[in-house]
């Protein structure tokens, strides 16, 4: 404890600490930090770990719900639903890993949220994930999604979880700073939920898993509380390398443990690694942790204490043991060959206390690692001027509706992700009713864990519409989820949130999170859905501006019949299709303005109320069985939604846009205009009559039906048609031609 | 009518295949150290990256305990079926020809493909109607099944390609759109498509459901084993008239 103030301010600022943060530490401690705790303190109040820039405003989201079971502050969020059975859920960003090594940034990512849902209890049964790249006519685009879409294959499939669902975007200002978000959910008989907290003085705390080595020292939590910049490259060696076999027996291993009652309390390590596992196990325990570096397992030889505590390797687990039942869980991490090793325990001090054998080489208390971090205040001020150059302009202005059509459905946003998701196994698990490509939200059922129904998940956002409006942006994040969800039938029960935004310090980004996070407020209360967890990843911007803020929302929902949801693609010729909600589209922030080099500076603002009846409307009308496909109006407008309906299916449809024309004010912006609350519901026309009859406030429009080998649409007179197969040509062929 | 499911470290699809079973019969896991296969009448060998795949795909998993045990099972005529790593595993294991490379694509592959029987005759198939194509899933990266032209034409002249990819479905490059291939005795089966992935209406095609009814039906008819040595081209137990084709294919 004897480093002086004048050879330690350099170092805090290479760890990424202000010199106020410096001076806080020192008063908390009463004395300087040494190199050990400095490096513990540095990790702990990183953006990433501690929060720090976000806290006050997150406090702003409901977390309540008659369905919640866990809510934010755990590993991850669960919701009960029915049968003695939780769902947990939770995304998390691993941006700046894969932007440095895209295919071990994007399969770290998916490893670490997996442990996020192991570690409560659950067993993941499903992984989806938010990507978003630059455009892909860049190189480096290119090679960062074909990396990162091969390492989220590589460890979902190596681990044995259907990958089920998930979103992929292209737009300029994620070319130096991708986007990857990974979502795992997972299921548990609700008794084997288990919290991180620790608990019982004199239990002994086992890490389990992988061996500790210098890999990813700084990685996750130092690459994400900073801005990218080319000197970040030279952090590859840091970005944490994946094993997803160790994962797998290390999943299974806590499973059983758990099971047989053996565990307390159980945390993953992630970022910060061991510093930040202890101490938040700690800190919600109410209690102090003794932790030995000499007792725990080395991949490299002569890792310094600090390198220890701060290590990044993966597939680690820490759990609390009561001393009589370690012989027993020894023998079961035995049984899948996996290390456990005791390397401290639980005291009544209330101080992480680091140990080199009988040396105390760090000693802290735990409250001033974890609550009792700096929290800043946001200094939010919408921006004097745009903060985003309009997209480079592919498309005019007067081009042929048929063409313009083809154009938007296969502009890589609109185009099938066909050629990401056949590279992820989503049968796995012998659940999966709804893969990805057959319907809105994937669709799982629970009948091999116990539960009649099934399970509805989807995950959206759309950065370049929250760019145009932060408010109406994130509130449409939420209804569109909302709306797949509906479209498979199911209602919302939780919602989990990434919030990727640039850096956090500047005020108009501070205005874009402000007001995003309101928006995401307003919708979840309108809809009644609580948020349960999430991650926040800021400081996504480089020396080329911001990301353009992107809150991802994922969703779980209940199916009480796994065997009433629907496809989106018609199923036969004949049957009547209805346009179903409030839905008024506008060409501010759609696919097709931003193809002709638009990028607007606000969206309309959606009545909640109005899209709360018509989420309704349409779940009810989906659970009812008399329906044959439904699918939601989102990005590139209705004429895309209804060209996706035909190319998956292979059937044509006539459609009447006349009346939509009238209220949109242009035929571009009834078929290509966006907007939410739009939703294709087909069925068997006298289905489509009751539901008319029964819709009360909720507009339903009848728009035409589905049949032939053409999509047709008239309006007041013009009619434009596009061939199914030039539909599905258009709509097939884009990725795999960038991806060859 | 009793399988066992081997479940190695780093298998994935061994629950699934589970389910499939019992759809037909009794069905209890083997473990990787086991040293019999508990009395089982059929056993699986299901599919996931065993021991991580590392080294060479389906190579470590084939020198545990339980395999050698599954070996004397094969020996003595019991049947088994390996599933996409399974598959590979009894290559290494050399109970089945030929080998198993990376996909031409050079990527995981995921989707439905629809499957010939090519042997309507064998104990995996003798439930599958003459003529019927399957729809099941692929999902591999090392799927693409390889064997020297010589051995090739042995293997086809024998009745041992027992599954082929229809036209145009082959997803990984495989020789002669071969999707599941047999040992000379025909009780031992190598599968790359998932038969149970496929076995329930629910999630998508029940027609993989077929391979373990067949299995199921002919263990009941035999008593579960093929005569060791017989070796005969399109062997058929022609138990209760059910099946009594001798077709080779190919």
């Amino acid at each position: 404890m004897s480093s002086s103030a004048p050879a330690a301010r350099p170092r805090h600022r290479e760890l990424g600490l202000t010199d106020a943060e410096y001076d806080g530490i020192v008063t908390r401690l009463g004395r300087e930090p040494n190199p050990t705790e400095l490096a513990v303190f540095s990790l702990m109040w990183s953006e990433h770990c501690a929060y720090k820039h976000s806290r006050r405003l997150l406090r702003l989201l409901p977390t309540d719900g008659p369905a919640v079971v866990m809510g934010p502050g755990e590993n991850a969020g669960a919701v009960d639903v029915g049968d003695g059975l939780a769902v947990a859920f939770k995304v998390e960003s691993h941006n700046h890993p894969s932007a440095v090594e895209p295919f071990q940034g994007a399969a770290t990512g998916v490893g670490g949220i997996l442990r996020d849902v192991f570690a409560i209890g659950a067993r993941p049964i499903a992984v989806l994930d938010s990507l978003r790249f630059g455009e892909p006519d860049s190189p480096r685009s290119r090679y960062l999604l074909n990396g990162a879409v091969a390492g989220i294959g590589h460890y979902g499939n190596s681990i044995g979880v259907a990958t089920v669902g998930g979103e992929i975007s292209f737009e300029g200002p994620y070319e130096h700073n991708c986007l990857v978000n990974a979502m795992c959910v997972g299921i548990a008989p609700r008794e084997r939920m288990v919290r991180s907290a620790a608990a019982g003085v004199g239990n002994h705390l086992v890490l389990l898993g992988a061996l500790t080595g210098r890999d990813g020292i700084g990685g996750a939590s130092v690459l994400a509380s900073a801005e990218l910049d080319a000197a970040s490259l030279a952090a590859r060696p840091t970005v944490q390398i994946g094993d997803p076999f160790e994962e797998n027996r290390l999943m299974h291993c806590c499973l059983e443990l758990l099971d047989r009652g053996l565990l307390p309390s159980l945390q993953d390590l992630g970022a910060a690694g061991l510093s930040s596992s202890a101490s938040e196990m700690a800190s919600k325990g109410g209690v102090g942790i003794d932790l030995d570096v000499s007792k725990v397992p080395l991949r490299e030889e002569d890792m310094e204490p600090f390198e220890v505590m701060v290590s990044e390797s993966q597939e680690r687990m820490l759990c609390v043991v009561e001393p009589e039942r370690i012989d027993e869980v020894i023998a079961v991490a035995e049984r899948w060959i996996v290390r456990a090793t005791p390397i401290g325990t639980v005291t009544d001090s209330d101080r992480l206390r680091v140990l080199d054998g009988d040396e105390v080489v760090g000693d802290v208390p735990v409250s001033a690692l974890v609550d009792d971090c700096p929290v800043y205040d946001l200094t939010p001020e919408p921006p004097g001027a745009p903060l985003y150059a309009a997209p480079p302009r592919r498309l005019e202005d007067d081009g042929e509706i048929g063409d313009t059509l083809l154009a938007v459905l296969g502009s890589p946003n609109v185009a099938s992700k066909r050629w990401a998701y056949e590279q992820y196994d989503s049968y796995v698990g012998s659940r999966t009713v709804r893969r990805p490509g057959d319907a809105d939200a994937a669709v799982l059922h629970l009948h091999h864990d116990g539960g009649a129904g099934a399970i509805a998940v989807a995950i959206d956002g759309n950065g370049r519409r929250v760019a145009c409006d932060p408010y109406a942006g994130a509130v449409e994040a939420v209804l569109e989820c909302a709306r797949n969800l509906a479209c498979a039938g199911a209602e919302p029960l939780g919602l989990t949130n990434c919030l990727n935004f640039g850096n956090p310090e500047k005020p108009a980004i501070a205005w874009q999170l402000t007001r995003a996070v309101e928006g995401l407020r307003d919708a979840c209360i309108a809809l009644g859905v609580p948020v349960v967890g999430g991650n926040v990843s800021l400081y996504n911007e480089g020396s080329e501006g911001p990301i353009y803020p992107t809150p991802v929302v994922g969703m779980v929902g209940r199916v009480p019949d796994s065997e009433r949801t629907l496809p989106s693609a018609w199923t036969e010729d004949g049957h009547a299709i209805a346009l179903v909600g409030p839905f008024r589209p506008d060409l501010a922030g759609s696919e097709l303005e931003k193809l002709r080099g638009r990028l607007a500076g606000w969206l309309p603002v959606a009545d909640l109320e109005a899209q709360r009846a018509a989420l309704v409307l349409v779940r009810d009308a989906v659970r009812s069985g008399r329906f044959a496909s439904a699918h939601d109006v989102s990005d590139g407008g209705l004429a895309c939604a209804l060209a996706e309906c035909c190319a998956a299916s292979g059937l044509g449809a006539r459609v009447d846009v006349s009346a939509l024309v009238d209220e949109a004010g242009s035929l571009d912006a009834a078929l290509f205009g966006e907007g939410p609350g739009g939703v294709l519901l087909a069925g068997a026309p006298d289905a489509v009559e009751n539901l008319v009859a029964r819709a009360g406030s909720v507009p339903v429009r009848v728009v035409g039906s589905t049949g032939g080998t053409e999509l047709v649409v008239e309006a007041r007179g013009a009619t434009v048609a596009v061939s199914v197969a030039r539909a599905r040509e258009a709509h097939e062929r884009t990725l795999p031609d960038l991806f060859p | 009518m009793r399988f066992g499911v081997v479940r190695f470290p780093g298998s994935c699809d061994e629950e699934d295949a589970l389910h499939a079973c019992r759809r037909f019969g009794e069905a209890e896991l083997l473990w990787h150290e086991d040293r019999d296969v508990r009395g089982v009448d059929a056993v699986v060998v299901p599919g996931g990256f065993t021991y991580g795949d590392y080294l060479r795909v389906g190579a470590i998993a084939a020198l545990s305990p339980v395999m050698a045990a599954v070996r004397d099972f094969a020996r003595e005529g019991g049947p088994v079926l390996g599933i996409c790593n399974g598959f590979q595993v009894l290559c290494e294991a050399r109970l089945l020809p030929g080998a198993l490379l990376p996909n031409v694509g050079l990527r995981f592959t995921c989707r439905e493909v629809e499957v010939e029987v090519a042997n309507v005759s064998s104990p995996f198939t003798v439930a599958c109607p003459p003529g019927r194509r399957l729809t099941v899933p692929v999902k591999h990266f090392t799927g693409r099944f390889h064997a020297p032209a010589r051995e090739l034409d042995a293997i086809e002249t024998r009745g041992q390609v027992v599954f082929r990819y229809a036209a145009g479905q082959n997803p990984n490059g495989s020789e002669r759109d071969i999707a599941g291939v047999s040992n000379e005795a025909g009780n031992v089966l190598g599968l790359m498509p998932h038969p149970e992935h496929a076995s329930d209406p629910l999630t998508g095609s029940s027609d993989g459901g077929l391979v373990f009814e067949s299995l199921a039906r002919w263990v009941e008819a035999t008593g579960g084993t093929v005569p060791v040595g017989s070796a005969s081209p399109g062997w058929s137990p022609t138990p209760a008239g059910r099946h009594t084709s001798s077709a080779v294919s190919g």
